[in-house]
């Protein structure tokens, strides 16, 4: 049990932040904290990606002699790709939640997701009436 | 061996390319009635050229597909598309369904949307057909988390474009849960990609055979498929997930709500569908038992799904509602684990693509004529000031219901020649017990609705005057917090009753919305044919 | 309709310890006490707000969800523990991610796209339509935020109006000579820096995205220390939209063009260069050109348009 969790603690670290992300996305009121949590589980994957590429002895697939070019040399670098597309995505849909964010907030002067949804209940049934 | 592909191979590519290429053009335009046309010409083209594709394949003998690289590299090493028959086919199929669903609700779209911003409707529009060609397509499985995130973001603005506080609140319901299922989607994939070592659906499947067999990682790989079909979920509102849907979809404008629930719930299906066949083959999907996860949620979807329907008041949610429990059949035929129930999901999603968003378009024809009254009681009368949108709506909903002729009779006959077929005798029993009460509650919600809109309008001239007055004043206050241009007008409009004549392109959308329901409830034989073929090209 | 919605506002100048002050300034519910001249000035009185007095089911509710979702989040975490136990061992050579896929990357980048930095290869050359996907993310979120937040002349909001009297504030208040002489000395290096992260992006770490934040990030601070009505001398909205879609119009159609080809068997004609030397590997400088101009416009995009609603 030690042996393992001494092998794979960027592995384990990456499940419990992806699960304290996802746990704010679940309970926090406030939106931004709720963007907070999607963004830790976003980083958790991206630090699960980079972990497993990751080869002992190996360096970063930049090469600066480009005479010897062997495969032993270098890291698999798919995972590194996967992690720069990642975080572009990341960016962006984080910016279309902020926006959203602060669309409510100008509307409803308030951040809490439970109260927005009460006080969007309550202007529909005012235009009801 | 001549390595020059055909040239009408290169469509799928094409179309994708050119998709997104409008979406790019569109913001030197600004102006939302000739993005309109541009994005219409687009769709026209995309639809024509995967029509030839079509042809072509079956032309062929209708036996293969063919892969393309994206790129000068082979396929594990590069970016793929894999086209057959099913895939032009359905690519077809979304172009015409989301060219008629804009037709549809172009007059609804211009009074919803600010003026400024209606060029910004027809580029999301563009990119989320591109994003929903590339999941038909694509044979990378981060590609398409790629394209997933992309139709996300195009999807929560196609909501939220109508701008009013209640559409704000339901994008960012809809834009939560889908970022959890982004989140489980590409945890999923990094984690079959380090078991495997592969991106590619067609080697993840070799792989995974071998890894099956060896038993190594047997536990993970049913971790990874059950996290994948969950994310699929969120993203396509079955039953437990569906919290998001009936406000997301009731509340946009009703070209918005057709393209939501006609397709872009259906482009997560068929890369849930992939994921069965492609990287998993379905011998192991049963033997991991997730089809029997995916059956229990299905049908789960398609009772409670019907019950939530039956509560509901509100015309739009009602139809929306109704969506939760026609995903549970497509769910429910992929849990089935069979090439026929598999063939009657995909009938179930075609007939579901070409009979909701007529609903939503119809509904929001009627709603209009009723002075924009939600309330299913509010509309009595409506459909015989507008016959053709109250025609469309019944259509709509014998279809729904599965009456025999319409659309929606044909993909329940097949679902229960699947159950025969699947020799357990619990599976049998719980399919047909599900498919006759589904169908008994989809008849208890759609027929009333479609006995009020016919029902003669009673005389409620005084109250009703009353009502607007009521609704005037608190608008009057509203518009003093908000931009609130779309709804000021409808305030305005409600008090004058303006009769606003059917527009060219809603009368010809509803008439080939019925055309096509009808050819989908009686042609069924070559379709199905097509459908069975297309599944076993699949793998 | 002249009641205040959120009654803790009254409260503000009492004492509150800073841990609380930080919460709540955490929670949205107040700024912090140096910027409170800056604060947005909105007439509550205006706004018929409803008042919060109904308690909603979703409140009633609120500790079983809490409960529920944390049980959720535990058998997540175990679930997926699980699963992480049985991967492969971390840092070995022999697991099935080091294939020959990523051989053949490694082995054969330099001579199949002429780029020295594998992993811009990749993206950029092997991967090329999952970047081009990327990209348009980008785009479709920048445009998903002027839906959101640009401002409609034609449709005056009170906020809006609340923060034109914000940024006069700032305007009108002392000039920050500092912060002016430091970003006028730092804004051509970091501009500089960012050229040549992206200008190296195939030889070296780096590339149109990394390259294209820093540059928007010069922009910004331009942005923040001469005010925005100096930037939109140079930079508004309509250069904006002209540079990201020409720029990504640009990247599709080179992309489309080396699909074509690629599918077709077809030769390119675009020369791959001298390894190693600044014009090589292809397509691949210019596509992180587009992609740095892309970035750099959205970065500087997101801001504007967060902070005053338009470009």
């Amino acid at each position: 049990m030690w042996d393992f969790i001494m092998n794979h603690y960027y592995e384990i670290a990456a499940v419990i932040l992806f699960g304290i992300g996802f746990m704010n996305l679940l309970v926090q009121r406030n939106l931004i904290k709720k963007l907070i949590g999607l963004n830790i589980m976003d980083t958790a994957i991206y630090l699960f990606l980079a972990a497993r590429g990751f080869v002992f002895g190996r360096i970063a697939p930049v090469p600066q002699d480009l005479t010897n070019l062997s495969a032993e040399t270098f890291i698999n670098p798919i995972p590194s790709g996967l992690v720069l597309t990642g975080i572009v995505v990341s960016v962006s849909t984080t910016a279309f939640g902020l926006a959203l964010a602060l669309k409510l907030y100008r509307r409803y002067r308030t951040l809490n997701l439970d109260e927005i949804l009460v006080l969007s209940k309550k202007e529909r049934e005012d235009k009801k009436q | 061996m001549s390595h020059v592909l055909p040239f009408v191979f290169n469509f799928p590519s094409f179309s994708i390319l050119m998709t997104l290429m409008g979406g790019m053009v569109t913001p030197f335009i600004r102006n939302g009635r000739v993005a309109q046309k541009i994005n219409f010409g687009i769709i026209t083209v995309v639809g024509v050229m995967n029509a030839i594709l079509f042809g072509t394949l079956i032309a062929q003998g209708g036996d293969g597909t063919y892969t393309y690289m994206m790129g000068h590299f082979p396929a594990p090493w590069g970016n793929e598309l894999r086209a057959g028959p099913l895939e032009a086919f359905l690519a077809t199929c979304f172009c015409l369904v989301m060219a008629l669903s804009i037709l549809g609700g172009l007059k609804d779209i211009y009074e919803d949307v600010r003026p400024k911003k209606q060029y910004l409707y027809f580029l999301m529009m563009n990119l989320l057909l591109a994003s929903l060609l590339a999941l038909i397509y694509t044979n990378d499985l981060f590609n398409a988390y790629v394209f997933i995130e992309i139709n996300t973001i195009a999807a929560c603005a196609i909501v939220m474009i109508k701008s009013s506080g209640e559409t704000t609140v339901a994008t960012i319901r809809y834009f939560i849960m889908s970022c959890i299922g982004s989140g489980l989607f590409l945890f999923a994939t990094s984690m079959l990609y380090n078991i495997t070592g592969e991106l590619l659906m067609s080697s993840i499947q070799e792989k995974v055979i071998a890894i099956y067999q060896n038993g190594d990682y047997a536990i993970p790989l049913t971790i990874i498929i059950g996290m994948m079909v969950c994310a699929v979920a969120i993203k396509s509102a079955v039953w437990p997930f569906h919290s998001w849907l009936p406000n997301a979809h009731g509340s946009s404008t009703s070209s918005s709500s057709a393209i939501l629930s006609g397709l872009v719930l259906k482009g997560y299906l068929i890369l849930l569908m992939k994921l069965c066949y492609r990287m998993y083959t379905p011998q192991i999907m049963s033997e991991l038992r997730i089809n029997d996860v995916i059956i229990v949620f299905g049908i789960a979807g398609m009772i409670i799904g019907s019950i939530k329907a039956l509560k509901e008041h509100h015309i739009k949610r009602m139809i929306a509602y109704s969506s939760v429990a026609q995903i549970g059949y497509i769910f429910m035929g992929i849990g089935l684990g069979t090439d026929i129930g598999m063939m009657a999901a995909f009938y179930h999603m075609l007939a579901h693509a070409f009979t909701k968003p007529m609903l939503f378009l119809a509904a929001g024809s009627l709603v209009h004529r009723a002075g924009h009254k939600y309330e299913i009681k509010a509309l009595k009368g409506s459909a015989r000031e507008n016959p053709l949108a109250g025609i469309a709506f019944t259509v709509g909903s014998l279809s729904m219901i599965g009456i025999p002729c319409f659309a929606g009779f044909v993909p329940k006959v097949f679902f229960s020649t699947a159950a025969f077929q699947c020799g357990d005798w619990w599976r049998l029993t719980i399919v047909l017990i599900a498919l006759a009460v589904s169908t008994v509650l989809n008849a208890l919600y759609y027929l009333p609705a479609c006995v009020h809109i016919w029902s003669p309008k009673k005389e409620e001239v005084v109250h009703h005057g009353h009502a607007d007055a009521h609704g005037h004043d608190a608008h009057g206050h509203e518009e003093a917090i908000t931009e609130h241009a779309p709804e000021a007008m409808e305030v305005h409009e409600e008090h004058e009753h303006p009769k606003r004549p059917l527009g060219i392109s809603f009368i010809a959308s509803m008439v080939i919305f019925i055309a096509s329901n009808f050819a989908l409830g009686l042609a069924f034989t070559p379709i199905s044919e097509i459908l069975k073929i297309g599944v076993s090209l699949l793998g | 309709m002249t009641n205040n919605p959120n009654p803790e506002n009254k409260k503000t100048d009492q004492k509150l310890s800073p841990i609380r002050m930080l919460n709540k300034w955490v929670n949205g519910e107040e700024l912090p006490m140096e910027e409170k001249d800056f604060e947005l000035h909105l007439d509550m009185k205006e706004t018929n707000h409803p008042v919060l007095t109904v308690r909603d089911r979703a409140r009633k509710f609120r500790k079983v969800y809490v409960v529920f979702s944390i049980c959720i989040c535990v058998a997540l975490i175990s679930i997926m523990m699980i699963a992480t136990i049985q991967m492969p061992p971390f840092g070995e050579v022999d697991v099935p991610t080091n294939n020959e896929v990523s051989e053949k990357y490694i082995e054969d980048g330099l001579t199949d796209t002429g780029s020295a930095n594998i992993v811009a290869g990749m993206i950029l050359d092997y991967r090329a339509f999952d970047t081009l996907g990327e990209s348009t993310v980008l785009f479709i979120a920048v445009n998903a935020v002027i839906i959101l937040l640009k401002r409609d002349p034609d449709n005056p909001d009170l906020s809006e109006e609340a923060q034109d009297r914000r940024e006069e504030l700032i305007a009108q208040s002392k000039p920050n000579v500092i912060l002016k002489i430091m970003a006028s000395v730092l804004i051509p290096f970091i501009l500089l820096y960012g050229a040549y992260v992206v200008l190296n992006g195939h030889i070296s770490p780096g590339g149109g995205f990394s390259g294209g934040a820093i540059m928007g990030g010069a922009l910004i601070l331009f942005a923040s220390s001469y005010g925005f009505k100096k930037v939109s001398t140079f930079f508004n909205f309509k250069t904006f939209t002209g540079i990201t879609s020409t720029a990504l119009l640009v990247y599709a159609c080179s992309k489309a063009y080396s699909f074509f080809t690629g599918a077709n068997h077809l030769e390119s004609f675009i020369p791959k260069g001298i390894p190693g030397a600044i014009l090589s590997g292809g397509l691949i400088l210019p596509l992180n050109i587009c992609v740095g101009m892309i970035v750099a416009c959205t970065m500087y995009g997101f801001y504007s348009l967060f902070s005053r609603g338009d470009i």
